[in-house]
This record gives C-alpha cells, sequence and structure tokens, in this order.
C-alpha cells in the first residue's frame, strides 16, 4: 500500500509544482494520474522513489517512511520500486539482456554488476519475463536495434526485474504510435493483476485511461481535482482538468513529433564532435 | 544461487563477447603483452641516471621557488618577439592557405595542380614545428625569421587542409550559377566560392592566431626566436627560478588567448 | 568613372550600413597597425630575408640526394619513436580517466575535486610536450623515460578533456533509469556512463596515439630519445643528405600512422 501525504515540491523560489497532495493506492489498483502538461504528474512520481527530492510531506509504501532515506537504505527501498519511463531509457550501446539485468542492480555486488556474472536465478527469471513480453529472442542484440514497442517492453521487463511492490509508469506510452501504445497500456494492466502489484500510470490519453485503469486522479496546478472510477470521468472531470489549457486528444499526435524531435538533436550529435576533435587535434602546437 | 530444480536444463547467460571470434580476442591480448615485452625491453633506460631523479627534482623544483621575477625586461623581449613572429606568421600564413586551399580542393583544382596542393600540405603537415624551425635555422640563421618561415609553413598546412575540405563541401549550385552568367575562373572564384568559406576562415585565423602563439613559445627552443629561447637558455643555465618565472606567464599567456580566440570565434560564428 | 556613375545613379546602394562599416574599419585599422608595429620592431636583419630563397635553396641542394647508408639506425630510431609514442598514450590512459572522471560536472564526486581535475587538465595542456621534455630531462637525463613521461604530461590534459566533455554529454535519461533500479554510483557510472563514452573514448585514444606520433619526433632535439637524437647529431655535423633521409623517413612515419589511426577508426568505431 502507497500512502503519500501532503507531498509539497517546490523548485527553488518559485510557486510549489506540488501543493500539498495526498494519495492512497491500495495493493493490487492500476491507479492512472492525468492532467495537463506542467500539472505536477512526473515530479509526484519522482518523488516517490526519490529521483526528485520532496521538499515536504509524507510518501509510505508499505508503512515504511521514504521520504528521510538516504544513501544505503534509499538504494533499498528504490530497489522495490520499478519504473517505466517515457523515452524508455534504455542504455543503447547495452544488448537487451544487459538492460533487463541491470534492473538487479541493486541486489547484486559491483563485481558481479561490471563483470555481467549474474545468479542463475536472475537470468532464469529475465528470460521467462522477456519470454512474457515477446521479446526473448532479442536477448543478445544491441537495445538500440529494436522498434519503439519492444524497446518500452525492454523497459518494463527491467523494472519488473527489481521484483518490486510498485510499479510507477512515466508517460509509458508518450513516444509510441497508438497501436503499440494500446499493447503497452494492456501489457501493464495484465502483469499488474498476474504479480499484484500497485501500478501508477502518468498518461496524457484519456481514452487510454479509462480503458486500461480502475481509477483516475486527475491532476491541476499541483491539487488533485479528481479521483474516481473510469466511469465516473465525465465531461465536467475533463474540462476540470484540462479546461483552457489545451485539448487532451490533441496531445496523442504530438509525442510522436517530439521524438523525432530527439532522434534528430542525436543524429546532429556525432559531427560537431567530428568537427570539435578536427579543431583539438591542431592543438598539437 | 544456481537452481537445480528448474526441471529442464538451466538456461545459460553469458555477455557476448566484444570481439566474437575467440582466437581473435585471445590473439589481441597476446599481441599486446608481446608488444609491451618487446618495446620495454628493447628502450634503452639508463636506471642509474633515473635513479638520481628525485634528489634533482627536489633541487630543481627547490630552486624554482618562488619564481624570480627580477629579469622582467628579458622576459618581456621575449614575449614581444614571440608576439611578432605570431602575428605575422599568422597573416603570411592564412593569406597563403587560400591559394593553396583551392588548389588543394579535388572540385576546383585540376587533378596535377591538385595533387601539388595536397602534396605541400601533406608534407607541411607531417612535420611537427620544430623540426621545420631547425631546418629554418639553418638555413636562414638565427631569429625570429626562422619563427615566422616555420610559423607560416605550419599555419598554411592546417588552415589550407580545412579551407580546402570546406571548399569541397560548398553548394556547387552558386558556382554553376556564375557561370551561367558568363564569369570567368577568378569571378566565379570571388563570388561563389569565397564568399561560402568566408566564415570559416575569419574563425580559423582566430584559431591560428592562438595556435601560433603556443608554438612561438617553443620554436625559439632550437634558436627560432621568441621567449623559448630566453626558456632554454634559463634552464641551460641552471637558472631555474627565472625559468618557472617564464613558464609561468607562458601558461598565463596561453589562457588569456586561448580564452580571446574563443570568444571572438563565438562572436563570429 | 566613379563620378559618372554617381552622377547617372541617385540611389546609392551600399553593402554595410554606417555601424558595420566603422566596426570593419577599426578592425581592419588596428590590424595594420599591429602588423606595422610587428614589422618595424622586430629584430630582423632585412637583408638576410631578401637573401633567405637562396639559402633555402642551397640548403635544399646540399641535402640531395638523400644518403641511405645510415638507414638502419633512422629504423631503430624511428622503432623507439613509436615506442615512445605508444607507451606513453597506453600509460596516459590510466591518468586521464580518473581525471576526466572528477573534471566532468556530473560525475565529479565534490567542488575541490572539480577544481583540482580542472587545474591538472589546465596545466597539462599549457605546457608543450617540448617543455614538459625540457623539464623530465633536466630531472632524469637524457633518454627516452624522460621522453614518455613528457608525452604523457601532455597527453592527459588532452585526454582527459575530451573525456571529460564526452561524459558531461551524455545522456541523462539513462542515468536516471540506473538511479531507480536502486543502483549505488559505481554501478549508475559501470552501467549508463562507461557504455556512452566507450565510442568517445576510442576516438580520442586513437587520434592522440597519432598526434603523439608527430610529437615524439621532436623530442629527441632536447634529448629525450626517439628520431629526434640522430636528426639532432646530423644537423650539428652538416651531414644533409641523412637528414634528408631522416626527413622522408618522418614523412612515411607519419602516413603510416595516418593510415593505421583511420583503419582502427573505421574498425572500432
Amino acid at each position: 500500500m502507497l500512502e503519500i501525504s501532503k507531498l509539497v515540491k517546490r523548485y527553488g523560489h518559485d510557486e510549489a509544482v506540488l501543493k500539498g497532495l495526498d494519495l492512497v493506492v491500495e495493493d493490487n489498483s492500476v491507479v492512472a494520474i492525468v492532467g495537463a502538461s506542467g500539472a505536477g504528474k512526473s515530479t509526484m512520481l519522482r518523488c516517490i522513489n526519490r529521483l526528485v527530492e520532496p521538499s515536504s510531506g509524507s510518501i509510505r509504501l508499505n508503512g515504511n517512511e521514504l521520504v528521510n532515506l538516504r544513501g544505503a537504505a534509499l538504494r533499498r527501498a528504490r530497489r522495490k520500486i520499478g519504473m517505466v519511463f517515457q523515452g524508455f531509457n534504455l542504455i543503447d550501446r547495452l544488448t537487451v539482456m544487459e538492460n533487463v539485468l541491470a534492473g538487479r542492480l541493486g541486489y547484486v555486488s559491483l563485481y558481479q554488476a561490471i563483470s555481467r556474472r549474474y545468479p542463475q536465478a536472475d537470468i532464469e527469471r529475465a528470460f521467462q519475463l522477456m519470454e512474457r513480453v515477446g521479446i526473448a529472442q532479442y536477448a543478445n542484440k544491441r537495445a538500440d536495434e529494436l522498434s519503439g514497442g519492444e524497446r518500452q517492453r525492454v523497459g518494463v521487463v527491467r523494472a519488473l526485474m527489481q521484483e518490486p511492490e510498485l510499479l510507477l509508469a512515466d508517460e509509458p506510452t508518450a513516444s509510441l504510435d497508438p497501436r503499440t501504445s494500446e499493447q503497452i497500456m494492456m501489457l501493464l494492466q495484465s502483469l499488474a493483476s498476474e504479480l499484484s502489484l500497485p501500478v501508477l500510470i502518468n498518461i496524457h490519453n484519456v481514452a487510454q485511461a479509462k480503458t486500461y485503469t480502475e481509477r483516475i486522479v486527475g491532476l491541476r496546478h499541483g491539487k488533485m481535482i479528481f479521483d474516481g472510477k473510469p466511469a465516473e470521468f465525465d465531461k465536467d472531470a475533463l474540462d476540470a482538468i484540462y479546461g483552457g489549457i489545451e485539448a487532451p486528444d490533441e496531445t496523442v499526435s504530438d509525442p510522436q513529433a517530439t521524438e523525432q524531435q530527439t532522434d534528430k538533436q542525436h543524429a546532429d550529435k556525432p559531427r560537431q564532435r567530428d568537427k570539435g576533435l578536427d579543431e583539438v587535434k591542431h592543438d598539437q602546437a | 544461487m544456481t537452481r537445480p530444480e528448474s526441471g529442464a536444463a538451466a538456461r545459460l547467460w553469458r555477455k557476448p563477447p566484444f570481439i566474437a571470434n575467440p582466437v581473435l580476442r585471445y590473439g589481441l591480448w597476446l599481441v599486446l603483452a608481446v608488444y609491451l615485452v618487446w618495446a620495454l625491453g628493447s628502450l634503452p633506460f639508463n636506471w642509474e641516471r633515473i635513479a638520481e631523479g628525485l634528489p634533482r627534482a627536489a633541487r630543481i623544483f627547490g630552486g624554482g621557488f618562488p619564481p624570480s621575477f627580477e629579469r622582467a625586461e628579458l622576459m618581456l623581449t621575449g614575449f614581444k618577439e614571440s608576439f611578432q613572429i605570431a602575428i605575422l606568421a599568422t597573416l603570411l600564413g592564412v593569406l597563403l592557405s587560400i591559394p593553396f586551399a583551392v588548389m588543394a580542393a579535388r572540385n576546383i583544382a585540376p587533378m596535377p595542380v591538385y595533387l601539388l596542393g595536397r602534396a605541400v600540405i601533406i608534407i607541411s603537415r607531417s612535420f611537427h614545428p620544430v623540426i621545420v624551425a631547425i631546418l629554418f635555422v639553418a638555413a636562414v640563421g638565427f631569429g625570429p625569421l626562422a619563427g615566422i618561415l616555420t610559423l607560416t609553413l605550419y599555419s598554411i598546412g592546417f588552415v589550407g587542409k580545412l579551407l580546402a575540405e570546406e571548399i569541397e563541401e560548398i553548394d556547387w549550385g552558386q558556382v554553376e550559377a556564375m557561370r551561367a552568367t558568363g564569369a570567368g575562373f577568378l569571378a566565379t572564384l570571388f563570388y561563389a566560392v569565397f564568399p561560402q568559406i568566408l566564415p570559416r576562415q575569419v574563425g580559423l585565423s582566430m584559431y591560428q592566431l592562438d595556435s601560433n602563439l603556443r608554438a612561438s613559445a617553443v620554436v625559439g627552443i632550437v634558436g627560432a626566436g621568441g621567449i623559448g629561447g630566453t626558456l632554454m637558455n634559463a634552464f641551460g643555465r641552471y637558472d631555474y627560478d627565472f625559468a618557472f618565472a617564464i613558464l609561468l606567464i607562458i601558461i598565463a599567456v596561453i589562457l588569456i588567448s586561448e580564452g580571446i580566440s574563443g570568444w571572438v570565434r563565438k562572436k563570429i560564428w | 568613372m566613379v563620378d559618372r556613375a554617381g552622377a547617372l545613379a541617385e540611389r546609392v546602394w551600399q553593402r554595410y550600413d554606417r555601424r558595420e562599416r566603422l566596426i570593419r574599419y577599426a578592425v581592419l585599422l588596428a590590424t595594420m597597425m599591429l602588423v606595422y608595429w610587428a614589422v618595424r620592431d622586430i629584430d630582423i636583419f632585412w637583408p638576410w630575408v631578401w637573401d633567405a630563397p637562396n639559402q633555402i635553396s642551397s640548403l635544399g641542394a646540399r641535402m640531395w640526394p638523400p644518403d641511405p647508408s645510415r638507414l638502419a639506425a633512422i629504423v631503430n630510431a624511428m622503432l623507439e619513436t613509436v615506442h615512445i609514442a605508444t607507451l606513453a598514450t597506453l600509460l596516459t590512459i590510466f591518468v586521464a580517466l580518473p581525471v576526466s572522471y572528477i573534471a566532468a560536472q556530473n560525475t565529479t564526486p565534490n567542488r575541490a575535486c572539480l577544481w583540482l581535475g580542472r587545474f591538472i587538465l589546465v596545466s597539462s595542456r599549457s605546457v608543450n610536450t617540448i617543455i614538459w621534455a625540457l623539464l623530465f630531462v633536466a630531472i632524469f637525463g637524457p633518454g627516452v623515460l624522460a621522453g614518455i613521461l613528457a608525452i604523457m604530461c601532455r597527453s592527459v590534459g588532452f585526454i582527459g578533456k575530451l573525456m571529460g566533455e564526452a561524459i558531461e554529454e551524455i545522456d541523462r535519461r539513462p542515468v536516471e533509469a540506473m538511479q531507480a533500479t536502486g543502483a549505488s554510483k559505481a554501478k549508475v557510472i559501470a552501467y549508463a556512463v562507461v557504455p556512452q563514452v566507450m565510442p568517445a573514448f576510442f576516438a580520442i585514444v586513437i587520434l592522440r596515439w597519432d598526434i603523439n606520433i608527430r610529437e615524439s619526433t621532436v623530442l629527441g632535439l632536447v634529448g629525450a630519445g626517439g628520431i629526434g637524437v640522430i636528426l639532432q647529431g646530423s644537423i650539428d655535423t652538416f651531414a644533409w643528405p641523412t637528414v634528408a633521409t631522416i626527413l622522408l623517413s618522418i614523412i612515411v612515419l607519419v602516413l603510416i600512422g595516418e593510415a593505421i589511426t583511420s583503419l582502427l577508426r573505421r574498425r572500432v568505431i
């Protein structure tokens, strides 16, 4: 069970991004968090595994307070919280298997991590999970050779390798085409019930939120303004959450454009490097 | 850790090796080991002399601190000469690099000219400026003239190469447009080629000035004028406090000039 | 002609506006004054300048034809040169990686380490290889050890700076993902940072090896081993045909080095 109470996050002296959030998530439930860009969804998720430091408030997972943890204790808490990212955040130059096994980093020793000598049980579990989501045949392929949907499956398996007690998914479908994103949502839904995991999903696409989750939480300006069953999420709730900001449906096509953009930036990078090197080469003077 | 009870044979996974072929993989390690043994074995190390190193280092650094700025005038003359060498060599080098770059650009130079241009650039890039300096010192005598000639050649090699690559990448449509107006070779060069490479050329000139200033500090070591000569003399006379003072100033000047050159290039680009 | 044009056209066309022109003239004027000062003030005996082409061509004539009689000794010295460059590059890696780690803003443990790292990089880069060599020859005596240390000291700054930049440019997102799994800092580096900087690492080391080959050809001029020792000896004894052979072999060495680096670059990256 995840209990968040009076969670506040403020960056510097700006207006708070999260203004005293309260949320309780029972075990074995899938919760969608909807809201416009900048509503604080991503910040809230990252406060839970402390990739972002909360300014004040309390977050308890199965009774353990997470907010004050430091060092090794924090890392032990983190390994019980799986996270799936919008941009997949795979390590492109490593193989799919290495990416999946990276989910065990919180458990194995540094020597095991660097020499890739993982316990047999971990390898077995990795193969089973990869078979479950249909990517086992790619085990020794490099992660950047996979398609978007396959990459996100790697991301999901990596999170599940942690044997999490809670799964966080930050816009897991926003970088995918509509068909693939449906598949990923279905996967998350069924994995949650198979493993009886509480799952928190940040999502832009309200239609998907209604189809694949059991509970919808709406955020606006860092405050919770809706909490209920998908059936209760009607036109009024939609207007309250997105009203005057942006139409939620437009955002469905939006992410692909941004993904292309980031791809392009990546493609540009090596060229700049080359030029830089050429200049420095001259430093031999 | 292994789970023998897991029915069918436990699935193994090993990280696929970086080099798939095992012969090649272990072969490379072997080659490296053999090379290290060979290289370290064949190099003449004079261990007795090296063993004296630590007390000597203590003496050098002891003598070097605090650095002495007493003979500032001598230092000033040296730096002034280094600056002059750098400025004149950059000017000459950048101007001369343009014709050589045109000669060494595959898309506008005819084959024999191209080969000549490339040869000049390759040769001037193969030699470290200090080697060129020592030859010029032998030819025209000690002093800044040898330094200027050295760094001019050095600039031609570097700026010429990058400029030639820039010319090879220009937008060819502009050249065709100029040709279509009936412009001759030189007119085409001035209207269609040079405008496209000018920003790069200005940036490169700034870079080269900075670079020549660094190099002018070292060509003096073999007698080609500038602060390097002063430094070499100080070292030769075991005048370590003066030598360290010169070194500090050289570092400061290089940092300042790098900063200025970087700032100007950022402004222009 | 100008008058007629002025009378004909009432509209005046100018390429730059007033402010731009003023800046252009000011920069031009400043450059001209600088050059004028440099030319007037520099310590050059001008008649020598006009005589320089003669002197250079007569030196060239004395070098021809190259004398291959000492080829065996030259090849040996060349191997020594390559060994110095290679060993120094290999050793540099072990020093430069920790330095780049503490000098990169996103991996440095604390501010003190950051500044220490930057200080090491700057001081290494600002002192030229040959000046490092001068210092180490004074400490450890003439020989290859001084050469290896000199090349190392200069390369640490080069490799360290570029690796530091590569580390700063990595994609933050995999780092975040690894932190989210509960990995410790060392594991995050092993999984999210190392794979990302690997290509840059190979490119930088190969590039520096290429540069080091050129640099190590001059070490001998200050007594730090390699081909430079023979070169200096031949110049001192006016054995110009031997000097020509050495120069040719340096060109060959540099071209071989470039061929190897471009091959490695294609194969590894």
